[in-house]
């Protein structure tokens, strides 16, 4: 079945500071509490990952990951524009963070 | 379903607000001391005020536990001359610090002589402050006996530009070995302390709550300041505080120039809630303010450019050698043990750096050499100082996932391949004028931390904080009741809420964008008094005709709107003082192109302005206005007791 396309504005970007695992995640939301200008709201369904309401103001500060209680449920995003490049000492090569 | 879209995408509607509505609710807190902004100043603020005894009320627009620029950590408690291994005088290094012109003696020799206290007490709540666990034994700078770890910033003077200052002979050190004046934390652990420690006190903290304006007895202006207004940002609740002092720690103003808020997150040094409302609400009381017109491009973490701290962070850390693309040194300090932790070249080595460029001697990009460290010192940067200093912890872990291993990869640079055009940002280093007792010119109103003038850093809001939480609370117990101004009351309502009667208009973004542009084309490098004239006209269009077309469909954006208006008062602040200071100062970062003179003897002092009925006053005060830092300071504190010995 085709998805239902909706008309929906240009997602704010960047838009994804971090990644949730629903599968560790337990909704308890805590991350929601350490951020500082609010990124998150609580998902309105109970026990969910959190909602990411306001990516745009994000300033990076990793405290929902560093203090998230439950390893693995929360990982840090770089935006691609900022993802760092480093070069292999020994054989020259240039690499770069492309998890 | 962790983005909005996602729930349109499946239940063709976004999630409700998920906290309730209460704009018609209105909550009165009655209390001693109230502190505004729980950042690092005002949680120590609180704690000290609450342990003289008094009522503590503690506002933050975040959450205290993680809020603030040292929220996240701090890795350098800088300039504490008292510590143990110091080799220097508090007292001189703090006159030392303060003969930079326009430097805040005041803040500066309470930070020289009891921030070391203050990290003891830090230590006393549950700070992590020496490497107890052995795990970097043999990296220089830590002693074995008291294993703390002394950093190589500020070894010779206090400058990150070597050069910059006449090397000095201090007389307390007169073999001139390195001062050991900055110490080494483990300052993540810091934040959540300090929270709990205000808990503990029954500091009563109100989070999520952005304070509005300053209440003044009958509402006047200049009058004292008798508490402050504020509005919980999920909910919309009105608060009335109402208190007998009131300490100011909201820090600086970090967005006015950025024109982009969609992208300002990782590019700035400061999070969005540094909006400068302190300052804002301050000049709206009548309190004079200085060092206003001090708004120079940093040169740390330029807007929209690679950040020290943002991601892909610059490889200069401290004691990572930095190399060209073919492994050839630079000339560039490396904040280092043999250049005393300076942070740039000198202009003779950048100028020698960038004639490299050009003709082939030095390949881009640079790098950081961290395989080339020995293993304890690379070991104590990558893991110590990028592990604790805020927001840099990102940067080690998720490095480390993608791969990154210091032993083997240099890390990239970004100077130079970013290109050369200005950062989109500048900073706003003014704030309240203050005397002995950090008390504003406003009675009742005290300042600590980065909202005061020239401030300095995590150490210095710390040691700040904590004293003017003890001069509030001493002025508390000597002060009455008054009574609240019912209209000044009612005025502040009407203004806070009018953007959440409005359904169309104009939203935050847009005009922040609005006023940044203005500050952009009418208070830059280039200044004269017809600009600067036509950037006052600007922002009074500004207020008159877009204002009142602002609108917020939440509490969360209504935080947004009202710190837009903190951003247009505090332009407003910065042009008459820039208007107010007739001559250019290389100090200040400040030039006229009308009054070209640089730094000339008659304008070697500070300028001042603030409001009288709502007229703007430009007024002075010589450099040296605090007088003789040391007698000043043992005048004003006989009665200090070191560090805390209650429970
Ligand atoms: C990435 C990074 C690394 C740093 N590393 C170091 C370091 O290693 N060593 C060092 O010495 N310094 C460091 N600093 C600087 C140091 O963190 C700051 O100097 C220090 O936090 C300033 O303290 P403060 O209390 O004045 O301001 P902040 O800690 O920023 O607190 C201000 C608080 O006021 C609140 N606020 C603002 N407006 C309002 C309002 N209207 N109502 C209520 N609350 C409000 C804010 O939410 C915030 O919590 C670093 C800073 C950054 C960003
Ligand atoms: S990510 Fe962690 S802190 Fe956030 S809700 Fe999930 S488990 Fe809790
Ligand atoms: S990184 Fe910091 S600002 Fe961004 S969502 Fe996490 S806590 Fe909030």
């Amino acid at each position: 079945m085709a998805k239902k396309t909706y008309a929906l504005p240009n997602i704010i970007t960047p838009a994804n500071p971090v990644i949730f695992n629903p599968e560790v995640c337990n909704g308890c939301n805590h991350c929601v509490e350490v951020c500082q200008v609010d990124v998150y709201i609580p998902n309105p369904e109970k026990g969910k990952p959190p909602v990411i309401l306001h990516p745009d103001e994000c300033w990076y500060c990793g405290c929902c990951v560093n203090d998230c209680p439950r390893p693995g449920a929360i990982t840090f995003n770089w935006p691609v524009q900022q993802r760092a490049y480093w070069k292999d000492k020994a054989t020259g090569k240039v690499l770069r963070d492309s998890q | 379903m962790t983005r909005w879209h996602d729930f349109i995408e499946k239940d063709g509607k976004p999630p409700v607000w998920p906290y309730p509505i209460h704009y018609d609710k209105e909550q009165e807190i009655d209390t001693d001391v109230l502190v505004i902004g729980g950042g690092i100043a005002g949680c120590w603020a609180a704690i000290s005020a609450a342990r003289k005894g008094v009522r503590v009320a503690l506002v933050e627009k975040g959450d205290t536990v993680r809020s603030g620029a040292g929220g996240p950590g701090c890795d350098h408690w800088c300039n504490a001359p008292a510590n143990p291994l110091s080799n220097v005088d508090p007292d001189e290094w703090a006159q030392h610090m303060a003969e930079a012109p326009y430097s805040n003696g005041i803040g500066t020799q309470i930070q020289c002589r009891e921030d070391w206290d203050t990290l003891l007490e830090m230590e006393q709540m549950g700070g992590k402050i020496r490497d107890t666990k052995d795990e970097y034994v043999g990296a220089r700078g830590r002693d074995e006996k008291t294993k703390l770890m002394i950093s190589p910033r500020y070894t010779r003077v206090h400058s990150y530009i070597p050069g910059m200052q006449k090397p000095v002979t201090f007389k307390s050190n007169p073999e001139g070995k390195l001062n050991n004046v900055v110490i080494r934390v483990w300052g993540s652990t810091f934040k959540p302390i300090l929270k709990r420690e205000c808990k503990r006190l029954g500091v009563k903290i109100f989070d999520r709550v952005m304070v509005t304006s300053l209440l003044t007895e009958k509402g006047v202006q200049g009058a004292r300041v008798i508490g402050a207004t504020g509005f919980n940002n999920r909910t919309g609740e009105f608060m009335v505080f109402k208190s007998k002092a009131a300490v100011l720690a909201t820090a600086g103003n970090w967005s006015l120039f950025l024109l982009n808020t969609e992208l300002a997150g990782y590019n700035t040094f400061r999070s969005r809630t540094t909006t400068g409302d302190g300052t804002a609400m301050a000049w709206r009381a009548g309190a004079a303010l200085t060092v206003m017109e001090r708004t120079g491009i940093m040169m740390l973490s330029t807007g929209f450019k690679h950040t020290w701290y943002g991601g892909a962070g610059d490889a200069s850390y401290e004691n990572v050698p930095l190399v060209d693309a073919n492994g050839k040194k630079l000339p560039w300090p490396t904040q280092g043990w043999e250049d005393a932790g300076a942070m740039r070249p000198t202009p003779e080595n950048m100028e020698k750096i960038i004639k490299g460029i050009q003709s082939g001697e030095y390949a881009l990009p640079f790098y950081g050499d961290f395989p080339a460290m020995p293993e304890v010192e690379r070991r104590t940067t990558w893991r110590m100082m990028l592990g604790e200093e805020s927001t840099t912890r990102n940067i080690i872990d998720s490095y480390e996932k993608g791969g990154f291993d210091p032993a083997k990869h240099l890390l990239q640079n970004y100077s130079f391949i970013e290109g050369n055009s200005p950062a989109q940002w500048r900073t706003a280093g003014g704030g309240p004028v203050i005397d002995w007792d950090l008390k504003s010119t406003l009675d009742g109103l005290y300042v600590a931390g980065e909202q005061t003038f020239s401030a300095g850093d995590h150490s210095y809001a710390a040691a700040t904080g904590r004293y003017a939480g003890r001069k509030a609370a001493d002025y508390s117990r000597q002060t009455g009741e008054t009574k609240v101004s019912k209209d000044q009351v009612t005025l502040e309502k009407a203004r806070i809420y009018a953007p959440v009667r409005r359904t169309e208009g104009i939203d935050w973004k847009e005009l922040h964008a609005g006023i940044s542009r203005a500050m952009q084309y009418f208070c830059s490098e280039y200044k004269t008094e017809q600009l600067l004239k036509m950037g006052l006209d600007a922002l009074k269009e500004i207020e008159e005709v877009f204002v009142p077309r602002l609108y917020a469909l939440d509490p969360h954006k209504l935080m947004r709107s009202i710190e837009d208006l903190s951003l247009l008062t505090h332009g407003q602040a910065i042009i008459n003082a820039s208007l107010a200071r007739q001559s250019s100062s290389r100090m200040l970062n400040f030039f006229r192109i009308d009054y070209p003179k640089v730094d000339p003897p008659e304008w070697t002092k500070f300028v001042t302005v603030h409001l009288e009925n709502n007229k703007v006053k430009a007024g002075e005060l010589p450099l040296d206005y605090y007088g003789d830092m040391k007698a000043n300071y043992e005048a004003r504190n006989k009665d200090y007791t070191g560090v805390y010995k209650g429970k």
